[in-house]
C-alpha cells in the first residue's frame, strides 16, 4: 500500500481537512505540517480526509503536507512503560521535558520506550519449539515488582528457529526468528506495538469472582468491585473523587495499576508523582511506582490528545492482562473525555444528541468498559489476566441525570455515589450507601466465605439493612425528634451512627486507617453487628436506650479503625470480649 | 512566513465579531490579523478557521465601521504576541498590555505569545508554602498556597471586590526573599469599579507592587478573552524568569464566560449547558492551569480568580466547571453580608485542597491544622444549634448547645469579621482562634492534641476582646 500524501485545506482547532488522500485508510495516523503534528483519519470522503490533529496546532498553514504513517493509531509495548509518565498519545512526558523544557511546545519524534536502554533478558523457550500467539519467549525484569513477558505478537505462529541467549537488549534488538507456516521468517524484537482502538484479543471470556482488594471498607464490603469489573465514581466537585480514585491506585492488590488523568488538575497529577515513590504496596513493601504507569493529559493539554488518553490507556492495561496480570485502570475523569468527543464533533458540525454530546457517546463508551473484563490470554499456557476499571464521572452541577452519568451506568455493574452533602459532613469517602450499588455481591460471595469467614454475607446484609432502616426513621427523627421513638428503633439510629463513624468512614491520611484488610474490615463488622443484637437483646430485658449510648465499648468502637493496625487483629477480640463484658454487666444490673 | 505580507482589500462578510476573507493565501491557524477599517483606524484580530477559499477572522475591538468592500486586512504571520516587562508593575494597562494610565511607554522587555504553552506534569512542583492574606477566614480555614488557584466564589453585590482590593494590599508571602507580585485582571467591570481598585492601589501605595490590567464592560467582547492571557504571560515572566511570587487576581470571571458565550453563539457553534460552548472547560482551564510552580524556579503563579454566581446558584456551569478545575474555593455568603460581617466568608463550603501540606510548623504554627478541624466542626456545631433555636427558641437550649452558640457567635464576630484595613498575622488568627473555643469546654476539643491545649488554650485570654 502507498502511503498517502496530501494537503491541508482547512483548518479549524484540532481538526484539519487534507486533499489528495485517497491512499488513506479510516483511522490512520498521520503526520500533518512541517512540524510533523500527530493526527488521526477520522474521516474520509473521495481523496478529503478530516483530521484530529493531537497537538497545538497554531501556526499550521493551508497547502502544509500531510503524509500517512501506513499505521493505525497505536502504542508502543514493551520494557520501560511501568514508572513511566505519558501524555494522550503515549509521549514520554520526561523525554519531551528534556527537549522542550518546562512548557510543552511542538516538537518531532518522540518516542515512548527508550530505544537505547538495555535490558536483561531471559529467554523460556528452546529453538524448534512450536509457538503460537500469546506464548512467553522470555522475561525481562521491569521493576521489582512486575516481571515482564515477552510475547508472541498475535498473527504470529510457527517454529522457533531462533531466540538470543541470556543477556542484555534494547527493545529493537532481535530477540527470536519464528518461521512462520509459508517458510518465512519473522524477526521479533521486545518492542511491539498496537492500535489503540482495536481490543487485543483473548481466548475466551472467564467469569469474575475474585475481588479487587482495595482496603477501603465502604467498598471492599458494602459495595466489591471484582478483579475484571467495572465501577463508576459519580460525583460533583469537591466530593472527594480524586482521593478515591488515588486511594484505589494506591491499595488496590493489582499487579499493576495504571492511572489516567484525562483533563483534570496538574498539580494532582504532580502530588501523584510526589507519593506513589514513596508509599509501599502493603502486599508486597515496594515502592508503588514499580507497578504504575501514568498517562498524563492535563486540562490544558490538548483536547484531542484527551480523547486518546482513554484508549492508550486501556491499551496498555490490555497488554499487560495478555501477561497474565490483574491490571486496575483508574480513569480520571471520564466526563472531560466525553467533552474531548463533544468538541471534536462540534467541529466536524455533526448533529448532537442530548446536551451537544455526539450521538454515538453512549457506543464509545460500551466500547470502552467491554474492554474489561477476566480472560483466558492467548498462548498454550491458558494464563488468566485481568482489567478491572474504575472511571470517574463529573456530572455538571452534581446532576447525576446527565448524558455522561447515565450512559456509564448502563455499562458498569459498580456505582460508587459520591454525595456532596456527605463531604461537607467531612464524611469520607463521600459515598452515599443507599445511591451506590454493586452487581458483583454474590459473585463474590463466595471469596470471602472461602478466605475471610463463612457468615460475611450474611453480617455484610445485616448492616446494610440497619442503614437502610435507619435512613427511613431519618424522616421520622426529623419531624418528631428521636425522643419520640421506641428505644428499638432509637438502638438503629444508634447502631447505623456506629456504623458511619467506625466503619464506613476512613481517614485517607491516618497511616493506619488508610488501608483495612479483609480480616480486619470483616471483624470490624462482626463486632459491630453483634453489638447491635446484643443491645437488642438487653433492650428487650428492659434496659433504657441512654444506657446502651453510655457503655465504655462505643468509644472502643469508634476507635477500632485508627488504633489497631492490620496486624494486630487479636486486639479486634479484646474489643470483642469487652463488648460482651460491657453487655453482660449491664443485663446484670437489669435483674 | 517570508517577506512582507500583503494586504487584502475587501472581505466577504461581517457577522458580529467575525468577518470572513476571500482568496488569501499562506495564512497560519491562529494568526493574528491586522484590520483596517475605512476611514483608516487599525484594529486586531486573529484567525479561527481556515479553508481553501475562505479565512474566518475574529476582530478584538469589533466590526462596527467595518465595510464589506472598503476594510483592509494584512496577515501578520505569528500569533497575538503581547509586552513583558518589569516596568509593568506600578501601570495600568488595556488587553494588549498598552499602558492606559497616561504615563510614558515602558519598555519592553520581550514580547510573548499570549497563549502561553502547558506546563509539562512532569516539570511541576507540588504547592506548599502558605502565603498570608491578613485575612483570618482565609488564612485560618482556607489558607492559598504558592502556586494554587484558589477562586472566590461570590454573588451580585457581595463585598468580592473590597475583599480582592484587600488581599491586594495585604497579602505576603513568609519565609522567603525573593520578590513578592500581584497582577490584578480586571475583565468586563464598571468604571467606577475600576475607580475603586485604582483609587485602593493608589491611596495605600500597594500600586507600585501591581501590574493592573483593565477591560472595562462596555470594551468589545471579545478583548475580553485576551485580557486574562496577557496578564498572565506577564505573571509567567515575572515568576520564571524574574523569579518572583506572582499573585494573580482575576475579576470577574463570569464576565469572561459571557463574552465567551457571546462569541461562540455569534460563530453558530453547538452550545452545551445554558447557551455556554462545549469547550468552556478547556478554555477555563488554559487560563486556571497557567497557575503553578515549576522544578528548579524560584518564582510561582497562585490564582485567585473571582467570579459571580448568577442567582447565587454554585450550580450553574460558571462556578462549576471553576470549580471542577481549582484546587477548592471560597464562598461568600448574603446572609453573612446581611449580618454585617464583612469579609463574608461562608467557611462550611469553602475549602482549600492544597491546605494540609502549606500549613504547620515550618509554614505557619504546629496547631493550625488542628485548630482548622476543631473550629469546622465546631462551627458546623453552632449551625445545627442555630437552626434548632429557630424551632425552639433559645430558652429550650440545653448548656452545651449554649455553649456551642456563644462560640458560634464570637468566632464570626471576632475571626470572620475584620476590618477593611485589618491586617493580621497568622498567628493573631490563631490567638483569636483559641479564644473562640475558650467558650467550648475542654472536654469537646477532641479534634485539638492535648499538649497544644496545654500551650496555647488560655494562654492568650489577657488580650481578649
Amino acid at each position: 500500500m502507498a502511503t498517502a500524501e496530501g494537503t491541508v485545506i482547512r483548518i479549524a482547532g484540532p481538526v484539519a481537512e487534507a486533499k489528495g488522500m485517497s491512499n488513506a485508510v479510516m483511522h490512520e495516523m498521520v503526520e500533518v505540517g512541517h512540524n510533523g503534528l500527530i493526527g488521526e483519519i477520522i474521516r474520509l470522503e473521495g481523496d478529503h480526509a478530516t483530521i484530529q490533529i493531537y497537538q497545538n496546532t497554531s501556526g499550521l498553514k493551508l497547502n502544509e503536507p500531510v503524509i500517512g504513517t501506513g499505521s493505525l493509531l497505536s502504542v508502543e509495548l514493551g520494557p520501560g512503560l511501568i514508572g513511566g509518565v505519558f501524555d494522550g498519545i503515549q509521549r514520554q512526558l520526561e523525554s519531551l521535558r528534556v527537549l522542550t523544557g518546562p512548557f510543552i511546545k511542538q516538537v518531532h519524534g518522540i518516542t515512548a520506550l527508550s530505544q537505547e536502554k538495555k535490558w536483561s533478558f531471559h529467554p523460556k523457550v528452546k529453538t524448534d519449539a512450536k509457538l503460537v500467539s500469546g506464548d512467553i519467549l522470555g522475561t525481562v525484569k521491569e521493576t521489582n515488582l512486575v516481571e515482564h513477558r515477552i510475547m508472541v505478537p498475535v498473527g504470529v505462529k510457527g517454529k522457533l528457529v531462533e531466540i538470543a541467549s541470556e543477556g542484555d537488549y534494547t527493545i529493537v534488538e532481535t530477540i527470536a526468528v519464528i518461521e512462520v507456516a509459508d517458510g518465512k521468517k519473522t524477526d521479533i524484537q521486545m518492542l511491539q506495538r498496537w492500535p489503540v482502538r482495536i481490543p487485543r484479543p483473548h481466548t475466551r471470556r472467564l467469569f469474575a469472582s475474585i475481588p479487587l482488594i482495595t482496603g477501603q471498607r465502604v467498598i471492599d464490603t458494602f459495595f466489591p468491585i471484582a478483579k475484571g469489573g467495572s465501577a463508576a465514581i459519580p460525583g460533583p466537585f469537591g466530593a472527594g473523587k480524586t482521593i478515591t480514585q488515588q486511594q484505589l491506585a494506591k491499595w488496590s492488590d493489582a499487579n499493576v495499576v495504571i492511572y489516567v488523568g484525562c483533563g483534570e488538575r496538574g498539580n494532582e497529577m504532580v502530588e501523584v508523582l510526589d507519593t506513589f515513590p514513596q508509599l509501599l504496596d502493603p502486599t508486597t513493601g515496594q515502592p508503588l511506582m514499580e507497578r504504575t504507569i501514568l498517562v498524563a493529559n492535563t486540562s490544558n493539554m490538548p483536547v484531542s490528545a484527551r480523547e486518546a488518553s482513554i484508549y492508550t490507556g486501556i491499551t496498555l492495561a490490555e497488554y499487560y492482562r495478555d501477561m497474565g496480570y490483574a491490571v486496575a485502570l483508574m480513569a480520571d475523569s471520564t466526563s472531560r473525555w466525553a467533552e474531548a468527543l463533544r468538541e471534536v464533533s462540534g467541529r466536524l458540525e455533526e448533529m448532537p444528541a442530548e446536551e451537544g454530546f455526539p450521538s454515538y457517546l453512549p457506543s464509545r463508551l460500551a466500547e470502552f468498559y467491554e474492554r474489561t473484563g477476566v480472560v483466558e490470554t492467548l498462548g498454550t499456557d491458558g494464563r488468566t489476566g485481568s482489567i478491572c476499571a474504575i472511571g470517574a464521572v463529573s456530572p455538571p452541577g452534581g446532576d447525576f441525570s446527565e448524558p455522561v452519568t447515565q450512559h456509564t451506568k448502563r455499562f458498569t455493574r459498580v456505582f460508587w455515589a459520591l454525595d456532596a452533602e456527605l463531604a461537607g459532613s467531612r464524611h469520607y469517602p463521600a459515598i452515599n450507601w443507599m445511591a451506590s450499588y454493586s452487581g458483583y455481591i454474590t459473585d463474590l460471595t463466595d471469596w470471602w466465605h472461602k478466605n475471610v469467614d463463612d457468615k460475611w454475607a450474611d453480617y455484610r446484609n445485616e448492616a446494610m439493612h440497619i442503614l437502610q432502616a435507619e435512613d427511613e426513621l431519618k424522616n421520622i427523627v426529623k419531624l418528631v425528634g428521636p425522643e419520640a421513638l421506641p428505644d428499638k428503633q432509637r438502638l438503629i439510629i444508634e447502631t447505623a451512627r456506629v456504623i458511619r463513624i467506625a466503619f464506613l468512614q476512613q481517614n485517607a491520611l491516618d497511616p493506619i486507617d488508610t488501608y483495612c484488610n479483609p480480616k480486619k474490615q470483616y471483624k470490624m463488622l462482626k463486632i459491630i453487628v453483634d453489638f447491635h443484637h446484643l443491645a437488642g437483646n438487653v433492650i428487650i430485658k428492659g434496659a433504657p436506650i441512654f444506657k446502651i449510648t453510655e457503655l465504655p465499648v462505643i468509644e472502643d468502637l469508634m476507635r477500632m479503625k485508627n488504633s489497631i493496625p492490620n496486624d494486630q487483629l487479636e486486639r479486634l477480640d479484646e474489643v470483642e470480649k469487652k463488648m460482651h463484658q460491657n453487655m453482660e454487666n449491664l443485663e446484670a444490673t437489669l435483674r | 512566513m517570508s517577506g512582507p505580507s500583503l494586504e487584502y482589500r475587501g472581505v466577504l462578510s461581517i457577522n458580529g465579531p467575525i468577518i470572513m476573507v476571500e482568496n488569501v493565501s499562506n495564512v497560519g491557524y491562529d494568526e493574528l490579523v491586522s484590520v483596517k477599517t475605512p476611514t483608516g483606524e487599525k484594529r486586531l484580530g486573529k484567525v479561527i478557521q481556515v479553508s481553501q477559499n475562505v479565512v474566518t477572522v475574529q476582530v478584538f475591538e469589533g466590526t462596527t465601521n467595518l465595510s464589506p468592500s472598503e476594510t483592509r486586512t494584512r496577515f501578520l504571520g505569528h500569533s497575538l504576541e503581547v509586552p513583558v516587562s518589569t516596568e509593568m508593575l506600578g501601570r495600568i494597562m488595556n488587553s494588549y498590555g498598552e499602558p492606559i494610565d497616561g504615563h510614558p511607554r515602558f519598555f519592553t522587555e520581550e514580547k510573548r505569545d499570549v497563549n502561553g504553552y502547558p506546563i509539562n506534569p512532569t516539570a511541576r512542583e507540588y504547592p506548599k508554602d502558605f502565603i498570608q492574606t491578613g485575612l483570618s477566614a482565609i488564612d485560618g480555614l482556607a489558607s492559598l498556597v504558592r502556586g494554587q488557584k484558589l477562586p472566590v466564589f461570590s454573588g451580585p453585590g457581595l463585598s468580592h471586590n473590597e475583599l480582592a482590593a484587600q488581599i491586594v494590599r495585604q497579602a505576603q508571602i513568609r519565609n522567603a526573599t525573593e520578590p513578592f507580585n500581584i497582577v490584578f485582571i480586571a475583565m468586563g467591570i464598571k468604571h467606577d469599579d475600576a475607580d475603586f481598585f485604582r483609587k485602593s492601589f493608589e491611596e495605600t501605595g500597594a500600586i507600585k507592587n501591581v501590574a493592573m490590567f483593565l477591560n472595562l464592560a462596555d470594551d468589545p467582547p471579545v478583548e475580553r478573552i485576551i485580557t486574562p492571557r496577557a496578564g498572565l504571560t506577564l505573571a509567567e515572566y515575572l515568576a520564571y524568569e524574574k523569579d518572583s511570587h506572582v499573585l494573580v487576581i482575576m475579576t470577574d470571571i463570569t464576565n469572561y464566560c459571557e463574552a465567551l458565550r457571546e462569541i461562540s453563539s455569534s460563530m453558530e457553534e453547538v452550545p452545551s449547558r445554558k447557551g455556554y460552548p462545549g469547550y468552556m472547560y478547556s478554555d477555563l482551564a488554559s487560563l486556571y492551569e497557567r497557575a503553578g510552580r515549576i522544578v528548579g524556579k524560584k518564582g510561582s503563579i497562585t490564582q485567585m480568580p473571582i467570579l459571580t454566581m448568577p442567582n447565587d446558584d454554585i450550580t450553574h456551569p460558571i462556578p462549576d466547571l471553576t470549580g471542577y478545575i481549582t484546587e477548592g474555593q471560597i464562598v461568600l455568603s448574603r446572609n453573612l453580608e446581611k449580618q454585617g460581617i464583612y469579609p463574608p466568608i461562608n467557611i462550611i463550603t469553602s475549602l482549600s485542597r492544597l491546605m494540609k501540606d502549606g500549613i504547620g510548623k515550618n509554614n505557619t504554627r504546629e496547631d493550625h491544622a488542628n485548630i482548622a478541624s476543631q473550629l469546622y466542626s465546631a462551627y458546623a456545631q453552632y449551625n445545627n444549634v442555630k437552626s434548632l433555636v429557630a424551632i425552639i427558641g433559645e430558652e429550650g437550649l440545653g448548656t452545651h448547645d449554649k455553649e456551642y452558640l456563644r462560640f458560634g457567635e464570637r468566632f464570626e464576630k471576632a475571626l470572620i469579621k475584620q476590618g477593611r484595613n485589618e491586617n493580621r498575622t497568622i498567628e493573631q488568627t490563631l490567638d483569636i482562634a483559641w479564644n473562640a473555643l475558650s467558650d467550648l469546654p475542654e472536654e469537646e476539643l477532641t479534634a485539638i492534641k492535648p499538649e497544644y491545649i496545654q500551650k496555647y488554650l488560655h494562654k492568650t485570654d489577657a488580650e481578649a476582646i
